[in-house]
């Protein structure tokens, strides 16, 4: 069996693991990256998000073999970017965080939302948030904070 | 920080955005062990034999003859088993809890395990109640013989899943005779004194710490104390870190839920007002009783709402079905009840002739009217100014009258309601008799020792602006860290509104106490209990007096449209006016508006749980829907001050409030729309095919 090599938060890591284990596992308890949160372990509600090759991804859905050669980033590893910096300012100015179990994954919502569409309307944000459950906030909090993040972060994205 | 109210960054989001809070299942301990409950398939069944299987090394089974002490869990009602003994009641009961070092040896244990029962027949309806209770106001009995008119309505509400998106967990560890038991939590007394009735141990051997809590609204409050009963039989045995975290389908299955109800109502109408209420709520309480009684007793209590009825004759029961247990959920009993007066007064004034807006507003509470418990509402009511504000924010009576057109699909609803601030009845002052503790350090900063949980709420932000207002000192000299039962005194649980009102009020006064004898450079603790207002008189077996020290009010207008081939609400708008004394942080408050109102309008026509023979439907979150972004709509919310005495800088409730008012709002809205009466709840495409069939043939 081939090692499984990818692109972990910008370092190449190689793991000898079972290729089939979810992604989300050999992050949280391999990797020890708990930023990735489990909330149904099926694909419905994003809090497990990561960005592969800069697309937003439910880890618990992906087969660890499926990062072979890819690039993976963990909320651990964004948040020391300057992107995250402004949305975080625009999340804590909007009230968007509340339980922060949702916050890791939705702020990676954002972020590959900006990255495809970086002046998103009200519906493009709100299709683009839809993927992340949010049970405390009501989500137009949040909503806010991707239009603030768009505005203060031009030419960011 | 001039005004309490002027929005601060809340104090841990940065960790929750960057992804370091640490929830319960990011704890990795060394030589952790995992754990797993062996559940029960049937609804009701006598356990006949238990086959255990030879158990790999490090592999252990514990039971319901492994419980040193008492084998229930300690609430109210002291009904429900840590462990089945005999027979099973609900369908996912436990059983059994198996330990094993590593998951796939523990999945292996579990499937293993054969316990063979002799299936008996459940109960699904409401037969046998385990909680009755009833009181009077006025003379209804007289109003009825007098009435011009009696009209009579049944509505229906159904369950609600908490659907916290962090499912509940604990993580226990054992040290030089201790049980640590750390967890997603609302309640870390609740948790400790259960664990002291099931383990019959001393208070020094038992220890609970709240870990951030991903999201509870009620559904940490009861229930984390039989995971943890469970669980701390396993450790003090093993004496090895055990981690238990439920995947959602079994967090799902197995816990408490908002209760199922059916409300019937009858009202004596004379000279064009309703003189009196009769009305008898029902209540599913699942298999054990737990809360019921309590969320029974907000349900009746809520039975006039912003309205002032002068004669009541209410009663209800708590039934026991072989169902999952229900329990508290955010508004507790309150939302059942406000969606059936909400709708009965709108049916009223239809069914009258009336303009149903007129109609309701003739009925509303003012200052100094007797509540439904011949209470007296002493504090200021502004619900007139409330009322004024939210219709002209949403345009209502310009839609009202727009929608009232055929073939429109368009529909505006309107709820007006209140939320009792605290415990019911003397519940503050006889059962929880709240403490709190300001702990001063040599380096001046000032610790809070509460056993308050921030949950997402933002208890940790607001209390600590209190503390720090009070004391004119920086923020980051006032610490608050999670609740640990070792460090901090019994404040009471997190629930019933009661944190920024009556935790907060205390430490307030604590503050103040330590400024009064503020020593620079001395380390010292201050305390304070909670004491009642003289003047709240509560008669726990008649129900009679103040049944809360404060009311927090609230108006909700929501705007649907309603396809209409597929009969698909689309929610359009929310418009909402609250009144919670004063918001010690606006922005916080502003949270709690909109998650509360999405949850309480989705309750009204959008989370469909439902149970097959005791089997829930509804297993996880795809077959359980929640609003998503696209789902909920632009809100507009405003919070007006209207400042109470006894809360820190004014504060009353503002937790539940925003969730009460939203399913009958929603479900007037859906009734223009629609033109048909809806009573029960939710009212899905499905029902709202069904309504229009019915009356079309």
């Amino acid at each position: 069996m081939k090692a499984i090599e990818f692109t972990l938060n910008d370092e190449l890591v190689t793991v000898d693991l079972q290729p089939h284990m979810r992604l989300l596992d050999v992050l949280r308890e391999h990797f020890l990256l708990t930023g990735p949160k489990e909330g149904c372990g099926e694909g419905e509600c994003g809090a497990c998000a990561v960005l592969l090759d800069g697309h937003i991804v439910n880890s618990c859905l992906l087969p660890l073999a499926n990062v072979h050669k890819r690039h993976v980033t963990t909320i651990e590893h964004f948040s020391r970017s300057k992107r995250y910096q402004v949305i975080e300012e625009a999340m804590i100015y909007e009230g968007g965080v509340q339980c922060g179990i949702c916050t890791p994954g939705m702020v990676i919502a954002i972020e590959s939302l900006l990255n495809k569409d970086p002046n998103p309307s009200d519906a493009a944000i709100r299709i683009g948030l839809s993927g992340n459950l949010c049970r405390c906030t009501g989500y137009n909090m949040i909503v806010k904070a991707v239009k603030r993040a768009a505005s203060k972060g031009e030419g960011l994205w | 920080m001039k005004n309490i109210s002027d929005s601060i960054p809340k104090v841990d989001a940065h960790e929750k955005l960057s992804g370091s809070a640490k929830y319960v299942s990011d704890y990795m301990l060394e030589d952790m062990h995992y754990a797993k409950t062996v559940r029960s398939p049937h609804a009701k069944a006598k356990i006949k034999a238990i086959h255990i299987p030879t158990l790999k090394p490090g592999v252990h089974v514990f039971g319901a003859k492994d419980i040193p002490a008492k084998n229930h869990v300690n609430m109210i009602f002291d009904d429900w088993p840590v462990f089945a003994e005999e027979t099973v009641n609900h369908v996912g009961e436990p059983v059994l809890l198996v330990v094993a070092p590593d998951r796939k040896l523990l999945k292996e244990t579990v499937d293993a395990i054969q316990v063979e029962y002799d299936p008996l027949t459940p109960e699904f309806s409401l037969k046998a109640f385990a909680v009755h209770k009833a009181f009077k106001k006025g003379d209804a009995e007289k109003a009825f013989s007098e009435a011009d008119e009696i009209i009579e309505e049944t509505y229906e509400t159904g369950y609600q899943e908490q659907a916290y998106i962090e499912p509940q967990g604990f993580i226990g560890t054992y040290e030089d005779g201790k049980t640590t038991l750390i967890g997603s939590i609302q309640c870390p007394y609740y948790v400790k004194n259960a664990l002291l009735v099931t383990l019959g141990c001393a208070e020094n051997e038992v220890q609970v710490i709240q870990a951030e809590v991903g999201g509870a609204f009620g559904g940490k409050e009861e229930f984390p104390s039989l995971m943890a009963c469970q669980l701390a039989i396993a450790v003090r045995t093993l004496k090895k870190p055990i981690k238990m975290i439920y995947e959602r389908e079994e967090d799902m299955a197995v816990t408490t839920k908002r209760h199922p109800s059916k409300t019937r109502m009858r009202a004596a109408i004379k000279d064009g007002r309703v003189q009196a209420i009769e009305a008898h709520v029902s209540l599913d309480a699942g298999a054990y009783t737990g809360l019921s009684g309590v969320v029974l007793s907000r349900a009746m209590l809520a039975v006039s709402s912003a309205y002032t009825i002068p004669n009541l004759d209410v009663s209800g029961h708590a039934y026991i079905t072989n169902t999952v247990p229900n329990g508290a959920f955010r508004g507790f009993g309150a939302p059942q009840m406000i969606f059936a007066i909400e709708m009965f007064m709108h049916h009223i004034g239809k069914a009258l002739g009336d303009d149903p807006y007129h109609f309701r507003r003739k009925h509303l509470v003012k200052q100094g009217d007797l509540t439904a418990t011949a209470g007296i509402y002493r504090d200021p009511i502004l619900m007139d100014k409330m009322i004024d504000k939210a219709t002209a924010m949403a345009d209502y009576h310009k839609k009202v009258h727009a929608y009232n057109a055929p073939d429109v699909y368009r529909g505006i609803g309107m709820s007006w309601f209140l939320h009792g601030c605290g415990f019911t009845g003397s519940g503050e002052a006889e059962h929880i008799k709240s403490k709190v503790r300001l702990r001063k350090d040599e380096a001046n900063r000032v610790h809070i020792l509460v056993a308050a949980v921030d949950m997402g709420q933002g208890a940790k932000t607001t209390l600590r602006k209190v503390v720090a207002h009070v004391l004119k000192l920086p923020l980051d000299q006032v610490i608050f860290d999670n609740p640990d039962t070792d460090r901090v005194p019994d404040s009471g649980p997190t629930v019933a509104s009661r944190t920024a009102m009556i935790v907060g009020g205390l430490l307030a006064r604590a503050a103040e106490k330590l400024k009064t004898s503020w020593e620079d450079g001395v380390a010292y603790t201050v305390e304070e209990q909670y004491k009642q207002p003289d003047y709240i008189k509560w008669d726990e077996d008649t129900m009679q007096g103040d049944a809360y020290p404060a009311y927090s009010w609230g108006v909700n207008i929501v705007e649907v449209a309603v396809d209409p081939v597929t009969y698909q609400v689309d929610v359009i708008g929310i418009w909402s006016v609250y009144d919670v004394g004063k918001a010690l942080d606006e922005r916080i408050i502003m949270g709690q508006a909109d998650g509360g109102q999405a949850q309480g309008v989705a309750y009204g026509y959008l989370e469909v749980m439902a149970h097959k023979q005791g089997v829930l439907q509804h297993k996880n979150m795809t077959d359980y829907i929640i609003p998503t972004s696209v789902d909920m709509a632009p809100t507009e919310n405003v919070v007006i001050d209207n400042p109470y005495a006894f809360g820190p800088y004014g504060a009353k409730g503002a937790g539940e409030l925003s969730l009460v008012g939203g399913a009958p709002a929603v479900a007037q809205a859906i009734e223009q729309a629609i033109g048909k009466k809806i009573c029960k709840i939710p009212a899905t495409p499905e029902h709202i095919e069904e309504l229009m069939r019915r009356e079309s043939h």
